[in-house]
């Protein structure tokens, strides 16, 4: 039978059918990757945008001296004996008559309206006339925040038949609140206490923030960055220039490629019974967490340093030795600057991992409930030493409550570590653009 | 260890003033003429530096190390073991300052010393992790039979004592975990891998590549919450209720296919390294016999970089197996031993979680066997790591 170029037989066809195939296959794998991408990115958005908004109440507060200044002598000390229970009352009138003035009628008894604002609100209050006692006596407006279902009826999470089976509140509140916020009253806007206020109960979602989180895997980053960069710089330069190729090189350079491959609870374990128990460091302190950071961080730093080191050219090592510098010298002086770019961006890609990483910081007790802000050093506790939480594990706590709300923050909290690891990540990308050299 | 602080800080400034005080001295003993030395300045200044602060130091590391071990605490003897060797070392270095002394030497010899000890490191790690771990295993099985742990069917600890604690219903959902995921991985990675190096466009690759790297550069915790809320009540609406398999959102099938998600970049990068690696001789030797490119790639260039393909395999394995936080959140807390993939079923890593961070007596063996679980986890972990580094050694054609 004759074969013809022009004319495909069969098998020809069977053939070129398996390539068509087989493309797709190919192109369809990376379809489904970025298809997972978009759909990861795009549920974290939508769950977590709204957390960047919250519901306020504008109410003017009558701040009477009988309630709030019972001596009548402006002293903090003295007015701090009133405690936020003896402020609700306050907030509760303030309602009572901004409804009245609006000319609102409701059915709502007078402490059902006092539960539209949050329970952490007489706190707020109560904060500010400590900070200005010459507030006593004058009727001031405090831009409230809303509680917890109101704000949530706002975001679209509670509606009127959910109210009617809900404890906390009812479809006749969401009335009232929906006619304050048509009267101008209520308002939704840019949350910065997100970011500032420190975690909140399991029954306020309203007022629970990041600032404690913020600053503790701020504290941990210091520690990594102070501890990791120096210690795997040296040990680079070392098994990079000066050590000798035998067997205890060996076991070295084995153990680190082995670390690197270790997963990341085992670290925690590490943490656990090296530093808490034998060294007795304080629980759930950030120097604790930056400490098992910092191992887990060595191997990649170790890595791309020891990539950064090997890629400057033997001549420039040669040229120091040539006008008469030692090793040492040729390393410190020349070999080191050169190669900065890259430890440095190693070093930052590294820190942004570190920074997302959760399970080692939930064994050694990050779990805990921290409503103060960590100082960075305190005598009793020492640098670094009160008990704090970090970003991710502040999520994972999150997720552990039952109220909604806290699935809201949760994935509010995961977009504010994604935009710094993604800053962490453009900035790396930036530097070593800019001082990339080619030999 | 607050009494330490105060003869530390002598030590430190004693040492900064040395750095000066040597570097006059040296000047001095020169005459004022720099060329008669064999040393810079600053040279016999750094040396007498470190020969103050290092030893101090070395010996307050030494004596913390011991005080934990023997529980002593530090006393004032100590204090003056601190202060003599940093004034040893001050005097001596002062004394030694001549024209013809080699004090770089010197200096470098101690950074040396400072670098070797970074290097250690990384080996004191290992070995705090192993040690670590062995000590309180062995606590552990000094209250709980071995034989139970490693071959017991069933996992229900109990507060009070009398628990069951057998490792193998927790195996069993870490490798079900790991085999859904790696299912789902594999084939995603392995042929984008292929396309992105026998096929696509620059234009494509240049899409297609930074955006696996994102996949692989999202922390996991993200994962997980993806997991908790998109993909458990999707797979239990979906497909779990309406067939019947199960109510639970937290499910083996949820965090496998969030895991796979996880691996793809994982794999997809490593075996496109291998591919890359196969040289381009033999693609052109089947093209030119007449192969198709496809047939080129299933038959020539598969089989040349499977040793390495089939070693990322067991690194993604590896990875999988040590991962936690997707489990945590999304594979839920009941350990059972069943085939269905969408019930909930937990695994090592999430009991190590929970055994630590719950409330028990730490010296119970309800908390102590988390120390067992890590152990376990360790050795397959670094078993897999091992096997994977072999098989790539032993089987890798070398092309040159």
């Amino acid at each position: 039978m004759k074969n013809s170029l022009l004319v495909s037989d069969a098998r020809t066809k069977k053939r070129n059918a398996a390539e068509a195939r087989f493309k797709t296959y190919g192109l369809s794998a990376i379809v489904v990757a970025m298809l997972a991408l978009a759909v990861l990115l795009t549920s974290v958005l939508t769950n977590g945008l709204s957390s960047f908004q919250q519901t306020f109440i504008a109410l003017p507060i009558e701040l009477s001296e009988d309630r709030v200044d019972k001596q009548g002598n402006r002293d903090p000390a003295e007015m701090a004996k009133t405690t936020t229970i003896g402020y609700a009352p306050l907030l509760r009138a303030a309602i009572v008559a901004e409804v009245e003035r609006q000319g609102l009628t409701t059915a709502l008894s007078d402490k059902d309206l006092g539960e539209l604002i949050s329970k952490e609100a007489a706190a707020t209050v109560r904060n500010r006339v400590l900070a200005n006692p010459d507030l006593v006596g004058q009727t001031v407006t405090f831009d409230l925040l809303a509680a917890g279902r109101i704000d949530g009826y706002f975001k679209g999470r509670v509606t009127m038949e959910s109210a009617a089976l809900d404890g906390n509140t009812s479809p006749e509140a969401l009335m009232i609140a929906q006619s304050l916020a048509d009267a101008g009253v209520i308002d939704t806007k840019f949350n910065w206490n997100f970011f500032t206020a420190p975690d909140a109960s399991v029954q306020r979602p309203e007022a629970a923030g990041l600032g404690v989180a913020i600053l503790g895997s701020l504290y941990m980053m210091l520690v990594v960055l102070f501890l990791a960069l120096p210690i795997g710089v040296a040990s680079s330069i070392y098994l990079e220039e000066f050590a000798p190729k035998n067997w205890i090189t060996d076991i070295i350079e084995v153990n680190i490629s082995n670390l690197a491959a270790v997963p990341s609870i085992v670290y925690g374990i590490l943490g656990l019974a090296i530093f808490i128990n034998f060294m007795e460091f304080n629980q759930s302190s950030p120097l604790v967490g930056g400490l098992v950071l910092t191992l887990m961080t060595l191997p990649t730093i170790i890595i791309s340093t020891r990539a950064a080191l090997k890629s400057v050219p033997p001549s420039i090592r040669d040229a120091a030795l040539g006008v008469g510098a030692s090793k040492m010298q040729s390393v410190f002086h020349h070999v080191l600057p050169l190669a900065a770019p890259g430890i440095l961006t190693g070093t930052i890609i590294g820190l942004a991992q570190a920074l997302g990483e959760t399970a080692p910081l939930l064994l050694i007790g990050m779990v805990a409930f921290v409503r103060e802000y960590p100082a960075a050093y305190t005598p009793e506790a020492g640098l670094f030493g009160e008990a704090s939480t970090a970003l991710p594990v502040q999520v994972f706590n999150w997720t552990q409550r039952s109220d909604p709300a806290f699935v809201e923050r949760a994935s509010g909290a995961i977009i504010t570590l994604l935009v710094f690891l993604l800053i962490m990540n453009a900035v790396a990308i930036y530097l070593r653009r800019r001082f990339e050299r080619r030999w | 260890m607050q009494s330490l602080t105060t003869p530390l800080l002598f030590v430190l400034a004693l040492a900064v003033v040395g750095y000066f005080i040597a570097k006059s001295r040296a000047l001095h003993v020169a005459g004022g003429d720099i060329r008669t030395l064999v040393s810079l300045p600053k040279q016999h200044a750094l040396n007498t530096l470190l020969s103050t602060a290092i030893p101090a130091f070395g010996a307050v590391l030494i004596f913390a190390l011991y005080s934990r071990i023997t529980g002593t605490t530090p006393g004032w003897f100590l204090s003056l073991v601190i202060l003599g060797l940093g004034i040893t070392g001050f005097a001596l270095s002062l004394i030694g300052i001549k024209t013809q002394t080699r004090a770089r030497t010197y200096a470098e010899r101690w950074i040396m010393g400072l670098l070797i000890f970074s290097s250690t490191i990384a080996v004191m790690t290992t070995v705090g992790i192993v040690f670590s771990m062995l000590f309180e295993t062995f606590n552990f099985f000094g209250q709980y039979d071995w034989r139970d742990f490693f071959f017991s069917t069933t996992w229900s600890p109990n507060f009070r004592g009398n628990s069951d604690l057998g490792i193998i219903p927790l195996l069993w959902g870490t490798l079900y975990v790991s085999f859904i995921a790696l299912f789902f991985a594999v084939p995603i990675g392995l042929f984008a891998a292929i396309y992105l190096s026998e096929y696509s466009g620059p234009r494509l690759r240049a899409v297609a590549k930074p955006a696996i790297e994102v996949l692989a550069g999202i922390p996991t915790i993200v994962y997980g919450l993806f997991a908790l809320i998109t993909v458990g009540p999707l797979l239990r609406d979906v497909f779990a209720e309406p067939m019947g398999l199960g109510q639970s959102a937290s499910s083996v099938m949820t965090a496998g296919l969030v895991m796979g998600i996880m691996l793809i970049p994982f794999v997809s990068s490593l075996s496109d390294d291998i591919i890359n690696a196969v040289p381009q001789a033999m693609r052109d030797g089947s093209l030119g016999l007449g192969a198709t490119q496809s047939e080129t790639i299933r038959q020539v260039v598969i089989p040349a970089a499977l040793p390495g393909i089939v070693g990322a395999i067991l690194l993604a394995a590896s990875r999988a197996i040590g991962e936690t936080m997707i489990v945590v959140l999304g594979a839920g807390a009941a350990a059972r031993l069943s085939l269905n993939p969408f019930e909930a079923m937990t695994t090592v890593t999430v009991k190590i979680v929970s055994q630590l961070t719950g409330d028990t007596d730490f010296a119970s063996p309800e908390t102590l066997v988390a120390f067992a679980l890590g152990l376990t986890l360790f050795v397959i972990t670094l078993g897999l790591n091992v096997f994977a580094l072999y098989i790539v050694r032993k089987y890798r054609e070398q092309y040159e």
